[in-house]
């Protein structure tokens, strides 16, 4: 798999263009880490999408860094160490620089802080590998439909992270999750700030409107809370309400299969009264939990591949193709096979699950 | 504000607190209005130019008669309190609330002139639950949600509302869901709450705040008044900042607090008369309401002119210049507001 180019940015640039084929300009920001952006800056801008709705003043080009322009001379302290890049970002997470939209979503902290921390556990961890991730429009709403699994839902942060990473627009996967994680202390938050949103028509519907890629696990828990017999087969999904939602924005759905979190976490039994206890839908006993106590929370580090399918259009259906519940039960049996057929496929193209 | 019929002839009920008079102002101002009619159980602490005060419980038939005799068309009832303390008890709180509610309505679905009522609600009536909608719409109160104090008031008093609504259908019927109201002049649970030194949160959770700031919420008030629209609207400033951040914009010290401890340390500043937050609304600071303004912008025409964050430096701002209103800053009416609302102990009412 080809890495994410990791290039020097004044070196790129002094260099003469020789094959005149025009290059994509780099974004102008600096980001909270004190280093150049090396996002892809937009069409015809100078920031790339982060930095463009940014909006803050800080986040901008930091006067003493960024590309040197002959027409302004170098500053006499050019250099800005890795430390005052965080001292920044601290300043301005303290002061309350930083905006969030409408759902909760803090680009900020999740872009500089949770993305980087992540990475460790999507590259080398899970050693996730991506197909066709610019499948996924590059611009306007679009529905990713996965399957779920693995007790813990590791596996839509990780889609998360793939898009975000990988697509040319590095764009944000909106997940909706259920809303037994709002409820729980830290989780709840951290969710709304990373861009989740509540498993709901309202919410779909409204983030689809805005454009956003929107990301749905319809078999729910009973897909992270199947057993390990019955690893990689797709349950019920749901009641095809994301079906609704689509053909009622008009926004194409985009089939997810992602092979590898059944082994992460794979569950051999369910303590169905603990879980009454506790209110849980599932308590999940696995080779590791509860015998290894909290470090058998940690997942193990299966392989991972995660593709992404060519998207469905939606909009040449009639416009009340949404009241249709037999059209409703069809497409999300269609777009189940279709999840189903990629997870065979690719379970053969993984290769071994472990080494 | 698009163009007023003339001669209109509005009745203000709790017209001696904050969001009443300042309605009544608000109204007097404007072209067309030919009278202000105040209803209250007090007198208002400043006086207002134009208003004609009536000293009338409105969970009295007294009220009917007022109505009658003053030729009333649009009733504005901003009279649902949210403070047991200042109304004088919960149970005291609860009569005022909907027993008030239903009499005037009574009241009003017996006068052939009225012909519209402006009910200001608030989302209280959605609770505050995980489950809910990031951004509730309007149809979403219906729902079976554990309501208590305030918020289960403003549900029964929308009951009320409709039922009305169906047996009038000739009346346009406004309700007007109010997010918390904050500001410079206003004092509401939450401005207690943000003025705090140290402010106590829940551990682990950080809501998303959404606010109203209090010349929205009077010009929002207007708006229903003296428009031709009818149906129910939630109003809010628009954006959300996080209770974490706008604690830091307020350049205050966050105390988070086990859950249990919440409950605890509520009761414990309610005794000592530090904040009242009654114990339904606790639940927000666990986990917040935001609800969608999309149907007010589109149907009722009114945008709020400043978004929660602006709605939060105003009242940083401008508050802590307010404790020692001065001469030249504020008008004289606005200094005895103050003073006013400064020298009303709870327990005194």
């Amino acid at each position: 798999m080809a890495e994410a180019e990791i290039i020097r940015l004044h070196d790129h640039r002094t260099k003469p263009d020789a094959d005149g084929e025009a290059e994509r300009k780099r974004c102008a920001a600096t980001t909270a880490t004190g280093r150049p952006c090396r996002n892809f800056a937009l069409p015809d801008a100078e920031y790339c999408s982060i930095h463009a709705r940014g909006s803050t003043a800080a986040q901008r080009r930091h006067p003493a860094q960024g590309i040197e322009t002959p027409s302004r001379p170098p500053e006499p302290e050019p250099t800005r160490t890795v430390l005052d890049g965080i001292g920044d970002f601290l300043r301005r997470r303290l002061d309350g620089a930083y905006p969030v939209d409408d759902f909760g979503y803090d680009p900020e902290l999740h872009r500089e802080v949770l993305l980087p921390l992540q990475r460790a556990l999507y590259e080398r961890y899970f050693r996730v590998r991506t197909l066709g991730v610019d499948r996924i429009p590059h611009e306007g709403a679009a529905l990713l439909v996965g399957n779920h699994s693995g007790t813990i839902p590791v596996d839509a942060v990780m889609v998360q992270h793939a898009v975000a990473t990988e697509h040319p627009r590095h764009r944000t996967v909106r997940n909706v999750a259920a809303d037994l994680a709002f409820n729980m202390p830290f989780v709840g938050h951290l969710a709304r700030k990373t861009g989740n949103a509540v498993a709901c028509d309202e919410d779909a519907h409204e983030l689809l409107r805005r454009g956003e890629v929107v990301g749905v696990y319809p078999e729910g828990y009973k897909g992270v809370g199947k057993g390990w017999k019955d690893r990689y087969k797709l349950q019920r999904f749901g009641r095809g309400g994301f079906i609704e939602v689509a053909l009622r924005t008009r926004t194409p759905i985009v089939p997810v299969a992602i092979v590898g979190a059944e082994e992460a976490f794979p569950m051999i039994a369910n303590a169905k009264l603990l879980a009454r206890t506790f209110g849980f839908p599932y308590f999940p006993i696995t080779p590791t939990f509860p015998l290894l106590g909290p470090l058998g929370l940690l997942p193990l580090p299966s392989r991972w591949l995660i593709e992404f399918g060519e998207p469905i259009p939606m909009d040449d259906y009639p416009e009340d193709a949404a009241e249709d519940a037999m059209l409703v039960f069809d497409l999300t049996d269609r777009i189940r096979d279709t999840i189903q057929q990629m997870l065979y496929r690719n379970l053969s193209l993984r290769g071994r699950a472990f080494i | 504000m698009r163009e007023v019929p003339q001669g209109k002839r509005i009745l203000v009920t709790g017209v001696s607190r904050f969001l009443g008079l300042r309605l009544a102002k608000r109204l007097e101002e404007q072209d067309g209005v030919a009278a202000i009619v105040g209803v209250d159980l007090e007198e208002p602490p400043v006086p207002v130019r134009g208003l004609e005060f009536i000293r009338a419980d409105i969970s009295s038939p007294l009220i009917a008669r007022v109505i009658e005799a003053t030729k009333i068309d649009t009733i504005v009832h901003t009279n649902i309190g949210s403070n047991p303390a200042r109304l004088g008890g919960r149970s005291r709180m609860k009569e005022n609330n909907v027993i008030g509610t239903m009499q005037l309505l009574a009241a009003a679905q017996r006068s052939d002139r009225v012909k519209k009522v402006v009910m200001k609600s608030s989302t209280a009536v959605y609770g505050s639950d995980p489950a809910e909608p990031s951004l509730i719409p309007e149809g979403h109160a219906q729902r079976q949600v554990d309501l208590a104090g305030y918020g289960k008031d403003c549900a029964e008093a929308e009951t009320y509302a409709r039922d009305f609504g169906r047996r009038r259908p000739d009346v346009d019927l406004v309700i007007l869901r109010t997010q918390n109201v904050i500001g410079p002049t206003v004092r509401t649970s939450m401005t207690d709450y943000l003025s705090l030194p140290v402010i106590p949160t829940a551990l682990g959770f950080d809501p998303r705040l959404q606010l109203l700031h209090e010349e929205d919420a009077v010009e929002a008030l207007a708006v229903g008044a003296l428009g031709d629209s009818r149906g129910i609207f939630n109003v809010a400033a628009d954006g959300v900042v996080y209770l974490s951040k706008a604690i830091r914009l307020l350049d205050r010290v966050e105390l988070p607090l086990l859950l249990p401890m919440a409950q605890t340390t509520a009761g414990l500043l309610r005794r000592f008369g530090l904040v009242d937050f009654p114990t339904d609304q606790l639940k927000l600071i666990v986990y917040g309401r935001v609800v969608s303004t999309q149907r007010a912008k589109e149907a009722l025409g009114f945008r709020p002119k400043r978004t929660t964050e602006e709605t939060l430096m105003d009242f940083r701002d401008h508050r802590r210049a307010d404790l020692v209103p001065s001469a030249e800053k504020h008008p004289a009416w606005e200094r005895e507001l103050f003073d006013y609302l400064r020298s009303r102990q709870p327990e005194k009412v």
